[in-house]
């Protein structure tokens, strides 16, 4: 009989009274909550003496805090109702794993297979609420999707004794076997199996009930009936099929990037992203940075003699659009993964994020089912768990997280986009070995290091590659487990590496084992896996699922067999665990057995290279201009505030503090600067703590000076997606200039600057959005080569519309505006010089560099003017233009400026233009600002609201110290530089007008209440 | 005497353990980061330091409680070496989780010399979520080793659970023993008197570190060790522009530093 374990509060307890204030947050209008009490629950699912219960129950209360009961509920004195919320059974409960693992140590004796400990959560509340109110607050506090929920009434609760045991073991009734498939059927029959997927069973009315999809369209099934026909001669088992969809999934083989579009007949990466490295790094001769682009999980660059920084940027859309917690957990973490399993490990330094939302004050009304069914989780709901899940993988892992951004657009209603990074650091050589170069070789074990398998993830990589509908899998999300990942983390790349105990490593990903093993297998050309090896959560597993299953925290290496002894025992002693599932081989087959007895045998060749290549075309969208006549303004301070005010321009601390951007100890610029503490565009970080001069026999005396590592690296990334549908060149092209003018910003040189890009499209069957597309590839190959900045890594996600109902059952369709991250990594040769946002000394002179045009398309200022008039953006005509000549001579002698310390302060002109800079800049020194708009440097501007809004590329703010005024000046002769005022002690913002009025004179404590407060209540 | 020998735990998600050595030894004591396990093991011996520092982290995820499953491992299996340690002359410090760890484990305050008894918790932050945030410390003049001559420290917190709470016997105990080590303050040295961000997460009286009777342990919620060189501050940009207009060299450490140097210097005596 299972055990239940309560835990209950002897003190008030902090978190219970946050949960009371967000549940009398959901206003509940004539009812009432007086009080919350909140129980840890653990419920044991094995026997364990009375003895032993009372000391796993004593160690996981603090007596200083909490009591206990054992299977006896202590009921309050008074209460209405109770609700308990636990996890479905499957689904990872890290809470109950740990106390599992701590009452396994404390009695000495392991749990058997099928025993556990699963952890639940019970609200007491007090209240005159009703059953309704009750459902509300369980569906707001859970997600179906992962969690369950139950309530009683406290009278109920009463005479039951509590709320009764219920163990959420996993039972699966199937026979763990593999069936074989017929695809020697019409092609009306494959196609459906392409895209519903294998049939599982058929329902008692005759409905068959598939396996989720495999995501091949009709071309990939005939040339796989093909094979499989002339070449096996026999029909494939469902292992071999679901394989190829994992394999061949627009998730990992990136096929409309690959495939040939109009007259680009090697493809959209190759053509444009690939090409523009090759040029750069062949333009820059010598002073090529970059190491390994593209290949690897991470891409890397030269830091300094002897090290790399790798990096890698990834979206998780489609989990955060079910389970935003568990969706940002495994991605933040999945992201990590590509470091660990860049080479041959690296240190995952740093992690960014970037997530676009629509207004979590909005409650659309979308449903993936008819009749108002399976409703999209609110933009509130999703916002708060994605920030969640990012702050556990990100904070658990002990990686710093310096930089992010949150972005708000009404179309992330039915997809948010979940942007996440990992910054990397490796050696150069490892035990002699170049360690970005790997290779698994003949003979050597396959080894798997970290969680076990179960159900989660499966079908993860055809699901991303699928719209988002009403038959999307559950099984396609998973909570994250960051303790499992950071313990094998530590394990590979602080020990194992340096020991050379193994050939090659890499992240067990989407497609899991069969991606991972599969991609490595290239190497020998050959693998031999037995799926009876690998540990499983529970019993009852497919043999196609172990394969293709994406259990999370996972990873698989290549162990010389003279070593796997050596391994597999350092593993065991970080309490990682890990397995030998098999062996590389040369046989030119990827052979998987199950019980003896294979359930994948197949050509490696055709595993890979198989894919038959999309034929793409894609037609060009004419934008009819639209007429624009703004009203003048005659209320500049109004007019500023609300500027202010606008969700993609306020500030975003609460996401900043709550996570650590300090661990490590290698934090330079953070993420909230100046006195004021506003959101910075970029970070910079010193990855190398200082080099130990004294050895510790010789004991330093006193502080001293020495010669440190003084080299930093700057990171930060841009979007500007309102430009996207005016016209996707020019997008790109200024998220390319602002990502480096970040950088640039805060003192990395432009010469050494690398990119990433992340594409996230819609549609990508409509011609219209393939145009869009290649529009916006065309404008990454001459940037890129134009700045010098090579891609050194890069992803897509193409699927991210929405396709369901609204609230009177219409279809709707709902796509995000096509989305380009650009993400830079900056070189700082000395983080000492590196130049923050904030004002810093009353008297400094404040300057714009480059020049302001009417370029007011798609920018904040219109969005803000149309959604006043009539509820949504304005979308204007004309977006701004990057002159990438004069850009890149104007960021070259910024970095001159910088390297001579003649900037106070610097900071990019991004999204809201000139006023934003200024905002910050005050706000961030808590110093006031005085500006004469007569003075900037323009292009047919004749009004002061697009003077002060306009979004045109490559400008900078700076201060200057009044003794450095000459000699700055000097430097910027012959480039647009215009000195429009000074920063003043007095803490307002003061703006003179074209006509040399006042227009603006607002104090900066009414300016700190705008900028900060929109989101505090988040 | 010889510089100390510094062991720095690490394993189940600790976190800190490399840039807490880097401090002890940018200071001169020699030392290592060692697997709890290899401890376990008996590969190590505790009785082979000086100084133990158990660094921040989120060990074992937080789960059933900050630093509670490390605590429980720690009791399970190497009580009898940590208490032989404390009886020595030897150092012990807890940073975040280190801290919450030396709560759970009651080697801090250890009231009467009640080695292993828990004596405070170190609760859910007050806003129930992780907060990292400068803050400034009023470091109270007593017998602690690792604070000597300090009287202010700007450092970062960055944890979840920070809430430091006892009964009020204890509390008057701690007091009257003069146990604080470091409040929470503003900016200016005033109290923070409970208010938020000051105290960023509602630690009775702002208390942010403690120590016990002997002096040697430091229970510490606040991160030193990310505010030992002046580029880690949140200030120093700030500063460098003074610096700069005043003529006069820039800085190489921050006053995180003096913590480890204390500790250190301890040995020199």
């Amino acid at each position: 009989m299972a055990h239940r374990i309560e835990i209950y509060a002897s003190v008030p307890d902090t978190r219970a009274q946050v949960l009371k204030n967000r549940i009398l947050s959901f206003q509940f209008s004539d009812h009432d909550v007086a009080a919350v009490e909140l129980v840890d629950v653990y419920t044991v699912d094995k026997e364990l003496t009375a003895e032993e219960l009372e000391k796993s129950a004593s160690i996981l209360a603090n007596p200083v805090t909490q009591t206990y009961s054992i299977d006896d509920s202590h009921l309050p004195a008074q209460f209405d109702w109770a609700i308990e919320i636990g996890f479905l059974p499957g689904v990872t409960d890290n809470v109950g794993n740990t106390a599992h693992q701590s009452i396994a140590d404390l009695i000495r004796r392991p749990f058997t297979d099928g025993e556990a400990i699963y952890s639940t959560q019970l609200l007491y509340i007090t209240g005159t609420l009703a059953q309704k109110d009750i459902d509300r607050i369980g569906a707001a506090l859970s997600n179906p999707i992962i969690q369950r929920t139950q309530s009683k009434t406290g009278q109920q609760c009463r005479d039951d004794h509590g709320m009764g045991t219920i163990v959420p073991r996993v039972t699966l009734g199937k026979s763990a076997k593999t069936d074989i498939v017929n695809v020697f059927v019409t092609d009306e029959e494959l196609e459906q199996i392409g895209k519903n997927g294998i049939t599982d069973h058929f329902d008692p009315d005759g409905t068959p009930v598939y396996r989720g999809p495999l995501a091949l369209d009709l071309p990939s099934m005939k040339v796989i009936t093909d094979y499989f026909s002339k070449t096996e001669k026999r029909q494939p088992t469902d292992a071999e099929l679901e394989t190829l969809g994992q394999t061949w999934s627009e998730h990992c083989k990136h096929t409309i990037f690959a495939g040939s579009l109009d007259d680009i007949h090697d493809g959209l990466y190759k053509h444009f992203i690939r090409r523009a490295t090759t040029d750069v790094r062949q333009n820059k001769g010598k002073q090529n940075f970059c190491v390994s682009v593209f290949t690897d999980n991470s891409g890397a660059i030269a830091f300094d003699g002897n090290y790399l920084i790798t990096d890698k940027a990834e979206t998780h859309n489609s989990p955060s659009a079910l389970d935003p917690f568990g969706g940002a957990v495994t991605g933040i973490v999945g992201v990590n993964r590509d470091t660990i399993g860049f080479g041959l490990g690296a240190k995952p330094i740093a992690n960014t994020y970037g997530f676009c939302f629509a207004d979590p004050r909005s409650k659309p009304k979308l449903y993936r089912g008819k009749d108002k069914t399976s409703p999209m989780l609110s933009p509130r709901r999703i916002m708060e768990g994605v920030v969640a899940g990012v702050n556990n993988g990100g904070n658990c892992s002990g990686i710093p997280t310096p930089q992010g951004f949150v972005y708000f657009h009404p179309n992330y209603a039915g997809k948010p986009l979940v942007f996440v990074r990992t910054v990397g650091l490796i050696p150069w050589h490892v035990q002699g070995k170049l360690s970005h170069e790997k290779k698994a070789e003949v003979g050597d074990a396959i080894v798997m290091i970290g969680g076990r398998v179960g159900k989660d993830g499966i079908h993860g990589a055809t699901f991303s590659s699928e719209a988002l509908t009403s038959g999307s899998p559950a099984t396609a999300v998973q909570i994250g487990d960051p303790i499992t990942q950071k313990k094998f983390s530590d394990a590979v790349v602080k020990e194992a590496r340096d020991l050379g105990l193994y050939h090659s490593i890499t992240d067990n990903g989407a497609g899991g084992l069969s991606s991972s093993i599969g991609e490595m297998a290239r190497d020998t050309n050959g693998c031999l896996v037995k799926l009876d090896l690998v540990p499983l959560k529970y019993p009852g597993l497919a043999p196609w699922e172990i394969w293709i299953s994406e259990s999370q925290e996972r990873m698989s290496l290549a162990v010389p067999q003279d070593r796997v002894d050596e391994f597999i025992s350092l593993m065991h002693r970080r309490d990682v665990e890990a397995t030998v599932i098999g062996e590389f081989t040369n046989t030119g087959r990827c052979i998987v057995s199950y019980k003896n007895q294979n359930v994948v045998d197949m050509d490696l060749e055709f595993m890979h290279f198989g894919l038959p290549h999309k034929t793409l075309t894609s037609t060009t969208t004419e934008i009819r201009s639209e007429q624009n006549i703004i009203p003048v303004c005659t209320d500049f301070d109004a007019l500023f505030i609300d500027m202010t005010r606008r969700l993609n321009v306020c500030s975003s601390s609460f996401i900043s503090y709550q996570y650590d951007y300090v661990v490590q100890g290698t934090s330079a610029l953070q993420p909230l600067q100046g006195r004021g503490k506003v959101n910075a565009d970029a970070s910079v970080l010193r990855p190398l703590l200082p080099p130990l001069e004294a050895t510790p026999s010789q004991p330093v005396k006193g502080p001293k000076t020495y010669p440190p590592s003084l080299q930093g690296i700057a990171l930060s990334q841009a979007l500007y997606p309102t430009y996207s549908e005016l016209d996707t060149y020019h997008m790109a092209a200024c998220s390319i200039d602002g990502a480096i003018r970040n950088v640039v910003a805060v003192g990395a040189d432009p010469d050494r600057i690398a990119l990433m890009d992340n594409f996230c499209w819609c549609s990508p069957e409509d011609p219209a959005r393939l145009g869009q597309l290649k529009r916006a590839c065309e404008a990454c190959y001459d940037y890129a080569v134009a700045f010098g900045t090579p891609f050194i890594s890069g992803k897509d996600s193409m699927y991210n519309d929405f396709k369901g109902f609204d609230a009177i059952s219409e279809p709707i369709k709902l796509s995000i505006p096509p989305t380009l991250l650009i993400s830079s990594l900056g070189i700082l040769p000395d983080v000492t010089r590196a130049v923050s946002l904030d004002a810093k000394m009353p008297g400094d002179l404040v300057y714009v560099l480059g020049m302001t045009r009417r370029e007011m398309g798609g920018s904040e200022y219109y969005a803000y003017v149309g959604e006043k008039e009539k509820g949504t953006a304005r979308r204007g005509n004309v977006v701004p233009q990057v002159d990438a000549a004069s850009a890149l001579k104007l960021y070259r002698t910024y970095y001159e400026a910088v390297n001579r310390r003649l900037l106070a302060s610097g900071i990019a002109l991004g999204i809201g233009g000139l006023a934003v800079a200024l905002l910050k800049t005050a706000l961030g020194g808590k110093l006031g600002l005085s500006i004469d708009l007569k003075r900037m440097l323009s292009r047919n501007i004749e009004r002061e609201d697009y003077l002060l809004f306009a979004e045109s590329a490559s400008r900078l703010l700076v201060t200057v110290a009044p003794q450095n005024q000459a000699a700055f000046e000097k430097m910027f002769e012959g480039q647009y530089f215009a000195r429009i005022g000074e920063v003043t002690a007095e803490p307002e913002l003061i703006i003179n007008g074209l006509k040399g009025l006042t227009i603006i004179d607002i104090q900066l404590a009414a300016l700190e209440k705008s900028y900060f407060s929109p989101l505090a209540d988040f | 005497m010889p510089a100390p020998r510094v062991i720095v735990l690490s394993g189940y998600g600790l976190n800190s353990e490399e840039e807490t050595l880097q401090g002890f030894l940018h200071c001169g004591a020699s030392g290592e980061i060692v697997h709890i396990n290899d401890l376990i093991d008996g590969h190590k011996k505790l009785a082979d330091y000086q100084i133990m520092a158990i660094p921040g982290g989120f060990s074992f995820g937080d789960d059933t409680g900050s630093g509670n499953a490390y605590a429980n491992r720690m009791k399970n299996h190497l009580w009898d070496e940590v208490k032989m340690f404390m009886e020595k002359e030897h150092l012990v410090i807890g940073i975040c989780n280190g801290a919450q760890i030396l709560a759970n484990l009651g080697l801090v305050p250890a009231l009467d010399g009640k080695y292993g008894e828990r004596q405070i918790a170190l609760r859910h932050n007050r806003t129930a979520r992780y907060e990292c945030r400068w803050v400034d410390l009023k470091i109270t003049p007593n017998h602690c080793v690792w604070t000597r001559g300090m009287d202010h420290l700007h450092v970062v917190v960055s944890h979840g659970e920070g809430n430091l709470y006892a009964e009020d016997s204890v509390l008057e105990q701690i007091k009257a023993k003069n146990l604080i080590t470091a409040t929470y303050c503003k900016a200016d040295g005033t109290p923070a008197n409970s208010e938020f961000p000051f105290n960023p997460n509602g630690a009775l009286e702002d208390i942010a570190a403690l120590t016990d009777e002997s002096g040697r342990a430091l229970l510490i919620m606040p991160h030193p060790e990310r505010a030992m060189y002046w580029t880690q501050l949140d200030t120093w940009t700030l500063e460098k522009e003074q610096l700069i207009r005043a003529g006069k060299p820039f800085l190489v450490e921050a006053d995180g530093m003096k913590i480890f140097r204390n500790a250190v210097g301890y040995f020199k005596e």
